[in-house]
């Protein structure tokens, strides 16, 4: 099932919408999408088949298989997620099922990244905040959630407020609409030139 | 703050400005690009309607999608035809160098590109793949990045990074007989885990990775991001440069002494200053074998499962899931689990030096009954030398099959895969649910030595334990 809105675009300030948590410590890129789902040339189809290998093992009872969830645009994780495989097919099948931003204890590098490639958000908050941020976020699939990346703050009215920390040069490109590096990498290209006549193997040593 | 490190040179000499709101826009010296991660970064580019900036400072193999039985076109699986013939587009439309199937260089891309000297010393090389981190054998310093930034370096030669951390992992002494690169790393990993080197450089140094050779150092330095670390590094030393000379792209004559000099002068500074710093004695290394879900779940060959008693509370959840996953009891030895499959290659240990230390183990011997065991060249070059020396012969004669290059069955994108609940002894990289191609399907890591030791007995085996082969 997917459900997916507009992709992010701009400055992004903030993300809106209902919230889920998917719990467990070390959830692997091979894990949000099985390598038999990157033979492909276009993301486009990548939404339906996130987890394909987890949910077909749950039977249904997959975080990404609950009705309540389909919709839903925060989700909660635990500690590195996204380690492993640098596969970008990890956060567009996030994305393209209608994942707009993540909450968790820690993300691996690589993806955390390519979650900021694509305008969607990696915020943290430690291991206790996040187990109550996700015993919240389960005690009612329905509630709206707001994650500010201003205030640096993910709420709801009925269950609160919680605190989160964004890396800062990524939260900086998110609020400024700088997130999408192309255009301000390819403007540098005099200073590029310049470090590339300095570098002895560049130049015949 | 780390100074004074290769890390910090290697970074300064190829930062090119600071972008607004902290990033650096880093100059990349060398990108790989392979069939997965490309063909949607050319499609972007095409989007915004940009040229690729340096050509000539990117090179393309095809090694994820490749059949390992006949590699003839087209293949069977359309999808796989498709990827081939979508890079083999794009590469001629932007006068790119693609080493495709037959060229006698395809290979695994973190094989080739050491192997044909494009991979040297103090360069930064960027590709669409995790296990990047393999070039920094060579004191390079070389990420996995995603496809967004594929598109990146393939428009701008350039990425946004922010600087990484340089933690220094010191061994001292030796590994002893039958320890290798392999079960270095993955002591490391385990007694770390899996995201301590989240935010860093790893620099491995000491005088037991002075001893590697350069292929051990690849094994090394491409596990690094198993252990969390964005990349890791051997500084440039003598084995280096002996492993360098009269590559294809190396530098030659008076280049190639200007060489020398200036790689030697990026080696970290004896007073460099490093973030933090953690001591192993390789001595006290055994054979490592994974028994559950992540590269840090690895005991000794001669170790039992752990107890959750015995770990911290943090890692007994998916220790629990582990257990329940691989179907292996806490408490249980790990020698003499029965394996169903035994696979040797991948970019972590497809070289040469890995295929003749599985033939070390294979010659003369057989592999047991039931066994499915092959053997998959990291490239073309590697498959011709092993050929050279015989070595396929002893794999075959041992009851090995004997592959074409390609990735194979470490993350199963092609038609080498496990069935079921079939359990491997694997020299690949990584032990996560469903990596080698069944949901089910459970993996076992170890070295390429151990991988051949259990498929002779059938059974997770310590390789310094054999007897003596017949004949």
């Amino acid at each position: 099932m997917t459900q997916s809105g507009p992709f992010p675009q701009g400055t992004i300030t903030s993300v809106n919408g209902r919230a889920f948590a998917l719990r467990g410590d070390d959830i692997d890129t091979d894990r949000i999408i099985p390598a038999r789902f990157l033979k492909c040339v276009s993301f486009d189809a990548l939404g339906s088949q996130a987890f394909a290998d987890d949910r077909q093992e749950l039977a249904g009872d997959h975080p990404f298989d609950q009705a309540a969830h389909v919709g839903a645009s925060i989700l909660v994780v635990n500690g590195n997620f996204g380690c492993g495989s640098s596969r970008e097919h990890a956060p567009q099948a996030l994305m393209r099922w209608g994942i707009r931003a993540l909450v968790g204890v820690s993300f691996a590098e690589i993806f955390h990244g390519n979650c900021l490639a694509l305008g969607i958000p990696c915020a943290t908050a430690s291991s206790d905040q996040i187990k109550q941020l996700q015993a919240a976020v389960s005690a009612d699939a329905m509630a709206s959630w707001s994650l500010d990346l201003q205030t640096c703050r993910c709420r709801s009215e009925a269950a609160g407020e919680w605190a989160v920390g964004f890396e800062s040069g990524a939260l900086e490109m998110l609020l400024s609409g700088r997130w999408d590096a192309t255009s301000q990498l390819v403007a540098r290209d005099a200073e590029l030139k310049q470090t590339m006549a300095a570098l002895p193997y560049l130049n015949g040593f | 703050m780390s100074s004074g490190t290769l890390y910090d040179k290697v970074w300064d000499l190829h930062s090119v400005a600071d972008l607004p709101g902290g990033p650096t826009q880093l100059l990349i010296g060398l990108h790989l690009i392979h069939e997965v991660t490309s063909p949607q970064a050319f499609a972007a580019l095409d989007d915004k309607g940009l040229p690729v900036r340096c050509p000539e400072r990117t090179v393309a193999t095809v090694d994820h999608i490749v059949p390992t039985t006949s590699q003839a076109r087209p293949f069977a699986d359309s999808l796989a035809e498709e990827m081939l013939s979508t890079l083999e587009r794009n590469c001629a439309r932007h006068g790119i160098t693609l080493y495709g199937l037959g060229s006698g260089r395809q290979g695994i891309v973190h094989v080739i590109a050491p192997e044909l000297g494009l991979t040297q010393p103090g360069m930064t090389v960027a590709c669409g793949d995790s296990h990047t981190s393999t070039h920094g054998a060579f004191g390079a310093i070389a990420f996995g990045i995603g496809t967004s930034q594929v598109r990146d370096v393939l428009a701008s030669q350039s990425l946004a990074m922010n600087k990484l951390k340089v933690r220094r992992l010191w061994f001292d002494n030796r590994l002893s007989p039958g320890v290798f690169a392999k079960d270095l790393i993955l002591h490391v990993i385990r007694t770390l885990g899996v995201k301590a080197g989240v935010g860093h450089a790893y620099e491995f140094a000491g005088p037991a990775i002075e001893a590697l050779s350069m292929e051990e150092r690849m094994t090394l330095c491409n596990m690094a991001i198993e252990g969390g670390a964005r990349c890791g590094y051997v500084n440039p030393d003598q084995v280096t440069f002996d492993y360098l000379a009269g590559r294809p792209e190396a530098p030659e004559g008076e280049a190639w002494d200007r060489a020398v000099q200036w790689w030697r002068s990026l080696a970290s500074d004896a007073d460099a200053r490093f973030d933090d710093e953690v001591r192993f004695d390789a001595a006290a290394i055994a054979p490592i074998v994974t028994w559950g879900i992540t590269p840090g779940q690895g005991i000794g060959v001669d170790e039992t499962v752990p107890t959750t008693e015995q770990m911290d509370p943090a890692d007994r959840p998916i220790a629990e899931e582990a257990y329940r996953y691989m179907d292996l009891a806490p408490g249980s030895a790990i020698a003499g689990v029965p394996v169903d499959v035994c696979f040797i290659g991948s970019c972590t240990n497809g070289r040469l030096s890995d295929l003749q230390a599985a033939a070390d183990v294979a010659r003369g011997r057989q592999v047991a009954d039931g066994i499915k065991a092959f053997v998959v060249p990291g490239s073309e070059q590697v498959a011709r030398a092993a050929e050279a020396e015989g070595l396929d012969q002893v794999f075959r004669a041992a009851g090995f099959d004997w592959r074409e290059p390609g990735c194979s069955m470490c993350l199963a994108m092609n038609p080498d895969r496990l069935e079921g609940r079939q359990i491997s002894a694997s020299s690949s990289n990584r032990n996560f649910k469903g990596r080698q191609g069944s949901a089910t399907g459970r993996t076992l890591l170890m070295s390429p030595a151990m991988v051949a030791a259990a498929a002779i007995h059938g059974a997770v085996t310590d390789v310094r334990n054999l007897a003596p082969a017949d004949g």
